[in-house]
């Protein structure tokens, strides 16, 4: 049977046992550690985990020394959620031929990736995980561009931010493509449970984890993870940052069971203006401009619509 | 799930592909991670035949393409037990990054590999263009020359891989179509036997056991990059021939049939040696009979094994010949061959006065007929009887247009 961890406070999970050191090599004030521990904290099954080249694989994996009390594998870029899809097909033969050393163990397989390595590259990997129905979960650690390579943008990156590789300058406000709508695409693979998270709604975040390892078959989850580096904020201002990005509905939090049932786990008592949200980050200072300012208005029509839309799926059921 | 053991004759009808899925169906793999492409097709497709009749207990995942293929088989090499699958070409090109990281992180895994040309122009036929650029990746590469070597090769693969010693992942090589769809006699082992052979699995460092956590595919940078790579190496160069040898000598006791490093084929008194790769070996073994019965006293020498490159015994074996030819069936794009270039290195800072020329041939599955290597043959005495070389040292066979010759 799961045993899946039941904390009720922030007292106790921050003094809960930890499979994930502090000892790691991130930026102070990165969400990704906040993240990986409160998805670690979900469950105290024993854990098969891989991590796709990025932040979190080279600031706590570095020879001699690792981050993880779990078994971890790292392989390259693209392939983390083949990693696990591996280990899991691996752990359901030697099941089946009795040659499990601890066969009453209930393991969770899970793969950690950035936004560059899951939108972008490990597209493929990941669909391929998805329509196979592994019994995995991938967890994207969406900060919205390749922070670990110095901030390139990737297909998560929005619109008018400012990227490496899509400076704003002179003539230019900076990326000029909307971002993927990754959620969705996955939900589309009909996959028992695919949802949005939060680090700084962490109660929201660990129920869904738990609902995802609860489920039989592929489990897609997106978390968002403010960067202090590539975002430019305050490395202090992490759970700021994130309450601005989920009270502005800019991450709107829901969860899509079965790829059609679409619930809103999170309504904000009051929701922010997209302004401000954009407002708290360097990487949108050019949008206040004169010249763009008009980008501000339809960064806000967006995010109405799209919630919009969030709102009339989960009262259509759909 | 049930699993049956299958009923085989002595000597079955098979091509190369179907001798391989046989051997990893009698290997009982615990995970096959497989993208098809021709011409190693068969080889996944009898393997899911065998799933879907009962005759496998193992996971079969059917990803993709080839690079998740591979690196389904390293999660699942990670997590401790048998992989293997099977590729070919744009697909081998495809899953190049992951070989690396496959024997970087010392993962035992198997791999089929049905030798075929690389586009562009787009080919389906074979030659050993990919077989070419596994050379650097570390694993350890077998070759075969017909049905019955891939169904032998594959259980000499699992046994010399997983060895705890190695822990290396290993190729096993055919040529596409001249062995995977061409049908021959192949001698076969019951499943008992051919299990006994392999053995159980025996896991380390596996992500499976969870009293005993492990990380695998760290980061090192200036640190510790060149000392891992270092080791590896090293133990290709002296640990895997020893393991392999005995893997050959108990394959002898089991079944009566010799493998070795390099197959010698009339070199003791030879004057002229063809040196190749693949099916080539047996047209090139069937023409130097001919020539001795003309006066020519030609020899073939065969490679069993290209990586770790059998330095000493291509040394050994080539003492005393007075002219050599390489044959390199892959495009140099800009060099000489592969072969040409290892055997140089081979016999340099030797006594030999062996004259060495390299010949390219057979690309994108052009035939070597025995006509080819008859003059090729004669080219060799011609140097012999000249006491220098007469011809460019690299030419080319089979190609239409008029004669191409470099160097």
């Amino acid at each position: 049977m799961s045993e899946m961890k039941k904390i009720k406070n922030l007292k106790e999970f921050s003094t809960s046992a930890d499979r994930f050191e502090g000892a790691n090599l991130l930026c102070p004030g990165c969400a990704h550690s906040i993240i990986v521990r409160e998805v670690l904290n979900a469950t105290n099954d024993d854990l098969i985990l891989s991590a796709s080249t990025g932040c979190l694989e080279v600031c706590t994996a570095v020879y001699p020394y690792t981050s993880w009390d779990a078994s971890w594998i790292h392989i390259g870029f693209e392939n983390g959620s083949t990693a696990v899809a591996g280990a899991e097909a691996m752990y359901n033969a030697l099941k089946r031929k009795g040659r499990l050393k601890q066969p009453d163990r209930n393991p969770k397989f899970v793969s950690f990736a950035g936004d560059g390595a899951s939108y972008d590259i490990g597209f493929q990997w990941i669909s391929g995980c998805m329509e196979r129905g592994h019994n995995i979960m991938h967890i994207v650690l969406d900060n919205e561009v390749y922070a670990n390579t110095g901030g390139q943008r990737s297909s998560s990156t929005p619109i008018g931010s400012s990227a490496t590789t899509a400076p704003a300058g002179r003539v230019s406000y900076g990326e000029k493509k909307n971002k993927k709508d990754m959620v969705a695409i996955m939900a589309s693979h009909n996959i028992p449970y695919s949802a949005q998270v939060a680090p700084n709604k962490w109660k929201d975040m660990v129920k869904k984890i738990q609902h995802g390892m609860a489920v039989e078959g592929p489990v897609f989850i997106n978390a968002v993870s403010p960067c202090t580096t590539e975002w430019k904020f305050d490395p202090k201002d992490t759970m700021m940052l994130t309450d601005l990005a989920t009270d502005s509905l800019v991450f709107p939090l829901y969860e899509i069971i079965d790829g059609c049932e679409l619930n809103i786990t999170y309504r904000p008592k009051n929701v922010l203006p997209v302004e401000e949200y954009l407002a708290a980050q360097g990487r949108f200072k050019h949008l206040f401009k004169d010249e763009y300012k008009h980008l501000i208005g339809e960064w806000q029509k967006r995010i109405d619509a799209n919630w919009e839309y969030l709102n009339r799926r989960e009262e259509a059921r759909v | 799930m049930a699993f049956d053991k299958m009923k085989l004759r002595d000597i079955e009808v098979w091509d190369g592909n179907f001798a391989a899925a046989q051997a990893m169906r009698q290997c009982q793999i615990d995970v096959v991670s497989a993208y098809p492409i021709t011409p190693s097709t068969p080889i996944v497709e009898g393997y899911a035949k065998f799933l879907a009749d009962g005759y496998v207990e193992g996971e079969f995942v059917m990803v993709e393409s080839e690079h998740a293929a591979m690196s389904g088989c390293i999660g699942a090499a990670g997590a401790g037990g048998r992989v293997a699958t099977a590729t070919s070409s744009q697909g081998f090109a495809l899953m190049v990054e992951t070989l690396y990281q496959a024997s970087g992180m010392r993962l035992p895994i198997v791999l089929n590999v049905v030798n075929r040309a690389l586009a562009a122009p787009l080919n389906v036929n074979g030659d050993h263009s990919d077989m070419y650029l596994g050379r650097d990746s570390g694993w350890i590469q077998f070759d075969a020359y017909c049905p019955q070597d891939a169904y032998d090769l594959n259980f000499i693969a699992f046994r010399v891989a997983e060895d705890h010693d190695v822990r290396l992942p290993a190729m096993v090589h055919q040529d596409g179509f001249m062995t995977s769809h061409t049908a021959q006699g192949v001698h076969t082992m019951d499943d008992d036997t051919a299990y006994s052979f392999v053995g159980e699995f025996k896991p380390m460092n596996d992500m499976l056991d969870f009293e005993h956590p492990v990380t695998h595919g760290v980061q090192t940078e200036e640190d510790w990059h060149f000392e891992h790579k270092a080791r590896q190496h090293n133990d290709l160069m002296t640990k895997v021939f020893p393991k392999i040898e005995a893997a050959f000598d108990d394959f002898e006791k089991l079944t009566g049939r010799r493998y070795n490093l390099v197959e010698k084929y009339d070199l003791d008194d030879a004057d002229v040696v063809v040196v190749c790769m693949g099916t080539s070996v047996e047209t090139a073994r069937e023409v130097a009979l001919e020539m001795r019965e003309k006066g020519i006293k030609a020899g073939v020498l065969g490679l069993r094994v290209i990586r770790p490159f059998p330095f000493f015994q291509i040394q050994e074996a080539l003492k005393g010949i007075k002219a050599i030819a390489a044959l390199d069936r892959s495009s140099p794009n800009g060099a000489p061959g592969m072969l040409f270039n290892e055997l140089a290195g081979c016999l340099f800072n030797t006594d030999t006065n062996a004259m060495l020329s390299g010949y390219v041939y057979g690309l994108g599955g052009r035939d070597l007929t025995k006509r080819h290597l008859t003059d090729l043959y004669v080219e060799l005495q011609a140097n012999v009887d000249a006491g220098k070389i007469t011809t460019p040292l690299q030419q080319f066979i089979g190609v239409r247009g008029p004669k191409l010759a470099f160097l």
